[in-house]
């Protein structure tokens, strides 16, 4: 009695473990990015791309009430495809852009945006790509829509598509 | 004479000194980066990855060290910027507590059927 007592607790013990385990399998295993209302680094400083000049971000978070970061390379092939809507953005509206180019060739990066147009009001360069990890950043293209207290408002993983576009409009006009 | 001597055995000892601390300093950089997840190839950790994520965090994580931060403010300062999921060795807390605990029990409960199996006989 006592035997097929303790023999059904494992049985049912198996059969349990084997559920909770069939539902973790369900689960999405992919990073979850933690995206909304974080602060960022604003002590990282970065070469400015054609210049040369050391840039605080501090300093151009500062000056302006939103800034859009938007980190990019040019051997990125979603970039290209995200590019125009920067280059939207930075015509129609009153925001603050700032590209940062991601472990590229200086010289691709130059040509990159001769060919495809300069949307950015500044262009930084991470060579390494140790800053962007600062930033919270895994890999490219990624944007940051950022207030002038150094929070993040919005994180854009991946090449921004129409409804990303929308979505920061709606977050400017605010 | 002893002038030479004395500066080679000066030379000898930084040497030494300077070849510890290297291996030092490499053996802490490959304990942490093993025990953070790749967050591109996430089944791999950043000791193991060769990608451009996992590549330009181990030469965070170096200069980080070099900055002398220990080994918990770098992970204070990743789970800070990516969440508690980087790192694979969970901190305990209300959500983990099962997790950490779940092994202790079976192994007590466990022992606790063997003792007493052998006892009866």
């Amino acid at each position: 009695m006592k035997n097929n007592k303790i023999f059904y607790f494992v049985v049912i013990l198996i059969v349990a473990i084997f559920f909770v385990l069939l539902l973790g399998l369900k689960e999405e295993k992919n990073y979850p990015p933690q995206s909304d209302l974080k602060k960022i680094n604003n002590s990282i400083s970065l070469k400015e791309l054609y210049s040369g000049k050391n840039i605080f971000l501090n300093d151009i978070f500062l000056t302006n009430e939103l800034n859009l970061i938007n980190i990019w390379a040019s051997w990125c092939l979603p970039c290209k495809a995200e590019h125009p809507y920067l280059i939207n953005l930075n015509e129609k509206f009153d925001i603050n852009l700032i590209g940062i180019n991601y472990k590229d060739n200086l010289d691709n990066s130059k040509k990159f945006l001769s060919d495809l147009g300069n949307p950015y009001d500044e262009v930084l360069v991470d060579s390494d790509g140790t800053k962007s990890i600062e930033l919270g950043a895994i890999g490219v293209p990624e944007t940051y829509l950022i207030n002038n207290e150094n929070t993040i408002i919005k994180k854009f993983i991946g090449p921004l598509d129409q409804d990303d576009y929308e979505n920061i409009i709606n977050l400017i006009k605010k | 004479m002893k002038k030479i001597s004395l500066i080679f055995i000066i030379l000898i000892i930084i040497t030494f000194h300077s070849n510890i601390s290297f291996a030092d300093k490499k053996k802490n950089i490959d304990h942490i980066t093993k025990n953070l997840r790749c967050l591109i190839c996430q089944g791999q950790s950043v000791y193991d990855s060769q990608s451009d994520f996992a590549l330009s965090m181990k030469k965070l994580i170096r200069i980080k060290i070099k900055e002398g931060n220990t080994e918990d403010e770098i992970y204070n300062f990743l789970k800070e910027k990516y969440g508690e999921w980087i790192v694979y060795e969970p901190e305990v807390n209300k959500n983990t507590i099962f997790l950490w605990g779940l092994p202790l029990i079976l192994f007590i409960f466990g022992g606790l059927l063997i003792i007493r199996k052998v006892s009866i006989k």
